[in-house]
């Protein structure tokens, strides 16, 4: 080997670590002139025309089950959360129906949540909102993060929307949450060092083992995994990302973990809820 | 790969989530309402279970005991014309679809026995021209 041919190899090696260690800045909002940052006008890292529901990633069985509502597994839990509607709670001896009528009304909330609520002066998801009327209004013990119940009821508020397109307001009171989501969905965590951007906006479509990483965008849930062999919320999702990398995940319900959420509203919009969605 | 070491959320049974399992015996069933006599109809049922292996650990290493559905039969008006034996392999939430001829009028009738004295029946009635 001549000198010349290791010369070529370190700059060569060199050249391939700094294009590891700048940042893709990714595709440009139809607003903004490309390659042009714009203060204040978030970036897509996915050009919409290239948007995809991770459905697409889905086997055609998969895909098929998904969408013919009388074999999907997570109808279970819809229909269940459909019996718990109408079951008075707590001390006001009220049920979900007393206040909202029949769950045909809850068409639409679920695509434009997560959602700033003015009283309790913050952002909710469906999980927080939930459980914030059972504690507030039915006066009733708070249900277990993850329970049956409370995916049951995320579930058949999720299911008016399916088919709707996905528009969640991040101006106003909800834009500090959007931007402290954003935050975090680009920032390196855990041992692995790792963002969400890194899988989810530079590499899906590309083989991480078996899989085939997604986009990353949540517009199916509460949504029955097979690998849970049950319903799970976003958050359970999310927890096992972030384990994934070797980092602590925020906890159920907290600022940070809904703040996230509303940023992958808002990377997913356009798309189309699809609860109960089924993933692998 | 239920309940894989990133996961740990498999195993935490809340107190709220096993009392909905108690009572979350919900099946979804499709028969046709009618039918032509000497035609073929498909039954299709859905059912929520946990097809609890037997094989799997908890959090502290405990072992989690086998809770599985052993048994589904459907009869038609009466007469058995399915029957299929579950076993640990089975998924959680099993779906069986099958066909049966048209003959007469009847019931159709879906039972999924089970562990723990698990017993679950749907009737649909199935009228036949």
């Amino acid at each position: 080997m001549n000198s010349t041919f290791w010369k070529f190899a370190v700059l060569a090696g060199m050249g391939w670590l700094a294009a590891m260690a700048i940042p893709r800045t990714g595709g440009t909002t139809e607003e903004a002139k490309p390659g042009i940052p714009q203060p204040g006008i978030p970036q897509l890292g996915i050009p919409s025309s290239q948007q995809k529901s991770g459905f697409e990633f889905q086997s055609k069985s998969n895909r098929e089950r998904q969408e013919d509502l009388t074999v999907n597994p997570g109808m279970l839990w819809v229909d269940q959360g459909a019996q718990l509607w109408t079951k008075a709670e707590g001390a006001s001896a009220k049920s979900c129906q007393d206040c909202h009528g029949a769950p045909e009304r809850m068409k639409g909330v679920a695509a434009r949540y997560p959602a700033y609520d003015t009283k309790a002066k913050r952002l909710h998801n469906l999980d927080t909102r939930v459980q914030d009327c059972r504690v507030s209004r039915q006066q009733a013990s708070p249900i277990a993060a993850e329970s049956e119940v409370l995916l049951a009821l995320t579930a058949l508020v999720a299911h008016q929307s399916r088919g709707m397109p996905v528009t969640p307001q991040i101006d106003g009171a909800s834009r500090p949450a959007f931007e402290r989501g954003e935050k975090l969905y680009n920032e390196r965590v855990g041992q692995l060092n790792l963002s969400c951007a890194h899988c989810h906006e530079q590499n899906w479509g590309q083989r991480l083992r078996s899989e085939v990483v997604s986009q990353g965008h949540g517009n199916g849930y509460p949504l029955y995994r097979l690998e849970w062999q049950k319903l799970g919320s976003l958050h359970r999702r999310l927890r096992s990302c972030y384990l994934s990398v070797r980092s602590e995940p925020p906890a159920h319900g907290s600022e940070d973990h809904v703040a996230l959420e509303l940023y992958l509203a808002w990377r997913a919009k356009g798309l189309k809820v699809e609860t109960p969605a089924i993933r692998r | 790969m239920v309940g894989g070491k990133d996961d740990p959320v498999d195993v935490r049974v809340g107190e709220n989530s096993e009392a909905a399992a108690n009572e979350m015996a919900t099946a979804r069933v499709i028969v046709p309402e009618r039918a032509r006599k000497g035609e073929t109809f498909e039954i299709k049922a859905l059912i929520a279970h946990p097809m609890e292996t037997g094989f799997r650990k908890d959090a502290v290493g405990d072992a989690i005991p086998r809770n599985i559905i052993t048994r589904f039969a459907c009869r038609y008006d009466g007469e058995q014309v399915f029957a299929w034996d579950l076993h640990p392999g089975v998924a959680a939430n099993p779906f069986v679809a099958f066909h049966t001829v048209a003959t007469r009028t009847g019931d159709v009738e879906l039972i999924w026995t089970g562990m723990n004295g698990f017993e679950h029946r749907e009737r649909r009635k199935v009228i036949v021209t």
